[in-house]
């Protein structure tokens, strides 16, 4: 600071502040940077204590673990092709299905639907984000999957011919169901980051779009979906990484059969299911236990490439702050 | 972007048009389809349950014949918990937020903060809970398996909702008001606890709310840090019950009374979390009022 023309015994300006008083200041200042960067030493901190649980599995099965196909606790082998395959059939079942609804919810929110409708149903779409996922699993061992055992048996045995998907015993719980079910539960997450990229449109975009004679969907195809590409590629990739993590709900109706299913109607496993299912019988087996913490790491590994892929996608279509508020689960317009 | 002039409408053109929005209707009525599914069930099938005597005033028995209790020991778990994982994610969440507001701002550490803060936000909701387990419940802090374990690793999954949901928020208070109050002579503490603060309150609460209402459905990383009892406990140094677990464990019972139960339960669960989205959503709708 600049000396003043008024200046106190001991060459401080009136105006400035003893340096007593500017102590709490700093205290303050050094508390909440050093709370900020204990979030980055604590993630570090589990992420190690993580690969150390998991070393005992590691050493014993290296790449096999990831890789092979044997997934069998009574004679200690965890080798956990099945699992994987079962994380990637049915969060490619909830991309499939979940991000085309998603989008064109979105679309039909911002662009098509009068206004007056708009925010209610911004609100109905987002409730069911807040639905729990046990609730979830709830109704889907109660209702859907048996509901759709008829429908998946008669699909099954029309398309018989389609390889994967007909052919075998069609099972209450299988990889669709999860799939459906997940399908489900990234729809609001997708939806409300594509309402939130395709409302950062120009208007200029479109109303040139429109001038030019465009009808409304070619506006949303030539100008709306174009510039927002990148941010719903974002947006449908954190539903991923929410798929690929989900447990109860999926330990619930996957069937948690530890062989890859034969098709998509029968049953399998996935790497969080069997950490939620397994850990009990566990608990006393070294090697058993320390197999479920690679799962989880492997878990972990996985959704955190998705997810920064995903980052690098949203925050290169929309800005970055409300991005992250609604990568955060929360919708800027609810904040 | 390549927009070329537009012949006239042609029917064809027309007709795409007709289609394609109407595709676009049947999406969202179709988003719309499984909630109008869920809450139809859960009302079905949970109300009778719910209704039943003793619901909320027993506590589940694990008998296999006859009655097998309420739910009141969960929600006294899940509340217990939820308050404790509260009371730890929202101060420490705000406090972050105002790092990143008032002294991060763009700094590269600052930016790095926001960077992980998102990647927690993606971390399954069950390695968290296995981060728990490993560095709280193997070496038997206080207990192997307890309360206050299960509301830390739910603190950790409301953390990066609250920290992103207030930035945003305090990033809304006018730099003209901090200014102003830094002008007067009050030192930055006093701007930020009497300005700052005051002003965003009300988006601070509804983003806390949320995470809250995440915090409280959350199963996974339960199982391997609270879980376990059925008998009412207060004590958050214990093994508590909480709903989430109750309903999975119930599912996952063979007796027609026990899925009931599941249903009643999460009946109750939907309905807790659905007020506190309501009081969130009266709160926010205060503060772009204000």
């Amino acid at each position: 600071m600049e000396a003043s023309a008024t200046t106190a015994s001991g060459g401080r300006s009136l105006i400035e502040r003893s340096p007593l008083s500017r102590i709490p200041d700093q205290v303050l200042q050094w508390t909440l940077t050093a709370l900020a960067a204990a979030i980055l030493i604590l993630i570090a901190y589990f992420f190690i204590r993580l690969i150390g649980q998991s070393s005992t599995a590691i050493s014993h099965f290296g790449w096999g673990f990831v890789f092979g196909n044997d997934w069998n606790p009574s004679h200690l082998i965890f080798r956990g092709l099945p699992l994987l395959v079962g994380t990637v059939v049915t969060s490619a079942i909830a991309l499939l299905i979940g991000v085309p609804v998603a989008i064109g919810t979105a679309l039909f929110l911002i662009e098509i639907c009068p206004r007056r409708f708009r925010t209610p149903m911004a609100i109905l779409v987002d409730l069911l984000a807040a639905v729990p996922s046990v609730v979830y699993g709830l109704w889907g061992v109660f209702v859907l999957a048996p509901k759709l055992l008829p429908v998946e048996k008669w699909f099954a045995s029309t398309f018989s011919f389609i390889p994967w998907i007909g052919g075998g015993t069609v099972t209450l719980y299988n990889y669709f169901i999860a799939g459906l079910i997940l399908a489900i539960m990234i729809l609001p997450i997708v939806s409300a980051i594509a309402r939130e990229v395709i409302s950062t449109v120009p208007s200029e975009h479109k109303e040139a779009a429109l001038a030019l004679g465009a009808t409304r969907w070619e506006m949303i195809r030539m100008a709306v979906l174009p510039y927002s590409r990148s941010g719903i590629t974002g947006g449908a990739m954190l539903g991923l990484g929410r798929a690929i993590g989900e447990t109860i709900a999926v330990v619930l109706v996957i069937g948690n059969a530890d062989v890859i299913g034969k098709h998509l109607f029968n049953q399998g496993y996935s790497l969080a299911a069997v950490i939620a299912n397994e850990f009990g019988e566990a608990a006393n087996t070294t090697l058993y236990k320390s197999a479920l913490f690679e799962a989880g790491l492997v878990l972990f590994i996985l959704t955190l490439i998705v997810n920064i892929i995903a980052r690098w996608f949203v925050s290169r279509g929309t800005r970055t702050r409300a991005a992250g508020a609604v990568m955060a689960g929360v919708a800027v317009d609810e904040v | 972007m390549s927009v070329t002039a537009l012949p006239r409408v042609s029917p064809r053109r027309r007709r795409t048009d007709k289609v394609m929005r109407s595709l676009l209707l049947v999406a969202t009525l179709i988003a719309l389809v499984p909630l109008v599914f869920i809450i139809y069930y859960l009302l079905h099938k949970g109300l009778s349950a719910v209704t039943s005597s003793g619901f909320f005033s027993t506590d589940p028995n694990g008998n296999f014949f006859g009655n097998p209790g309420g739910i009141r020991s969960a929600i006294l778990g899940t509340l217990e918990m939820i308050a404790l994982a509260t009371a730890i994610s929202v101060p420490v969440g705000i406090a972050v937020a105002l790092y990143l507001t008032e002294y991060g701002k763009e700094s590269k550490f600052a930016n790095v903060i926001r960077y992980f803060v998102d990647v927690m936000t993606g971390v399954p909701s069950i390695v968290f809970g296995l981060f728990i387990y490993i560095v709280l419940v193997i070496s038997k802090i206080g207990g192997a398996f307890t309360g206050w374990k299960g509301a830390v690793a739910i603190s950790l999954l409301m953390l990066p909702i609250v920290i992103r949901s207030s930035e945003v928020v305090l990033l809304l208070v006018p730099s003209s008001l901090r200014e102003a109050a830094l002008a007067l002579g009050a030192p930055r503490w006093r701007v930020m606890l009497r300005v700052v603060l005051p002003t965003s309150l009300s988006g601070l609460v509804t983003g806390s709310l949320l995470a809250v209402a995440r915090g409280m459905g959350e199963t996974a990383p339960l199982l391997f840090t609270a879980a376990g009892a059925f008998a009412l406990t207060g004590n958050l140094g214990a093994q508590m019950n909480a709903l989430p677990i109750q309903i999975y464990n119930d599912i996952q019972s063979p007796r027609n009374a026990i899925t009931a139960r599941a249903w009643g339960a999460g009946l109750t669960l939907v309905a807790l979390v659905l007020i506190i989205n309501v009081i969130a959503r009266i709160a926010s709708r205060r503060s772009r009022m204000a």
